[in-house]
């Protein structure tokens, strides 16, 4: 029954990431991209990884895929011009992905039996989530800690990056307008009576 | 093969990698699609780490798995920020004129 699913996911999965590499429009080619991210959080929900799944879900579909989906809808890019001539790459490419393919089937012939019979998802624990939290905050916490430093960089650096100041644009300046005093706001005129000033 | 082993998820994950590494040769004018092709690659990784993690009953490939999602993240939001200050510059974002950018 498990392999049964199995392969249907599996099936999608693969699937999905091809007409992500082959679809013609970009936008189609983000959406085939969240498929193929939900059905690995099926694969891994399949050997009781569920934190993992979950969290495939959160990051990928919740914030890469939206990332995508934004710069993609932004750009006011040519697409099909982009396509243009794309089909001759095929060939290469496929000599490249069958070379992979032969030097991993060679590495497998290669190695021994990969068959363990120590299967768990959650050592230690009673469920998977615990399982991963009992070590996370203690026998890696360094990881974790430099993981969110990874981010915060990210993070600043996307910001540093698109951050643009344009000219001619009114922006409010407080330190300018507390900074303003009476004798530069006006002046004092005192006009002779039936003239102008 | 009647049951669900390791094999099997090794088999996804090498077939996903190599059509995120066609992906990238398929694509090479297009870098949005290169992005996605990278992160097709880096779950490819992901399934890898998580199935072996739970064959063999440890829990450090989950770990290592999570810290490789956190890197993907990260290089997606700045790939595409370089991607959006390129475009700015450029009007396209064909890769073949990259190389105008060096100084």
């Amino acid at each position: 029954m498990a392999l049964i699913a199995f392969v249907l996911i599996a099936a999608i999965v693969i699937l999905s990431a091809v007409f992500v590499i082959a679809a013609r429009n970009p936008v189609h080619s983000v959406l085939w991209l969240i498929l193929a991210f939900f059905s690995s959080a099926g694969l891994m929900v399949l050997i009781g990884a569920e934190f993992l799944a979950m969290l495939l879900i959160v990051v990928y579909v919740g914030a890469v895929a939206v990332l995508f989906l934004f710069v993609v809808m932004m750009l006011d890019v040519d697409f099909v011009e982009l396509k243009q001539g794309s089909l001759g790459y095929w060939p290469f490419a496929l000599l490249i992905g069958l070379i992979l393919i032969a030097e991993m089937a060679l590495v497998w012939s290669a190695s021994g039996s990969l068959t363990f019979d120590n299967f768990d998802p959650s050592p230690g624990a009673d469920t998977n989530t615990e399982a991963i939290g009992a070590v996370m905050y203690t026998q890696y916490l360094l990881l974790f800690q430099m993981a969110g430093i990874i981010l915060l960089i990210a993070m600043i650096g996307a910001i540093v990056l698109t951050l643009r100041t344009r000219p001619n644009v009114k922006r409010q300046d407080v330190g300018k307008q507390t900074g303003r005093r009476r004798a530069d706001a006006y002046e004092m005129k005192d006009p002779a009576p039936g003239q102008g000033i | 093969m009647t049951e669900l082993g390791i094999l099997h998820f090794l088999i996804v994950s090498a077939a996903l990698f190599t059509v995120g590494v066609v992906g990238i040769f398929v694509n090479r004018k297009n870098v949005i699609v290169i992005l996605m092709a990278l992160e097709l690659i880096l779950l490819s990784v992901n399934i890898n780490l998580v199935a072996f993690s739970v064959f063999t009953g440890t829990i450090q490939g989950q770990i290592f798995a999570m810290l490789v999602l956190t890197v993907a993240a990260a290089e997606a939001a700045v790939g595409l920020a370089i991607l959006v200050v390129y475009f700015r510059n450029r009007r396209d974002i064909s890769v073949e004129n990259v190389d105008l950018m060096k100084g």
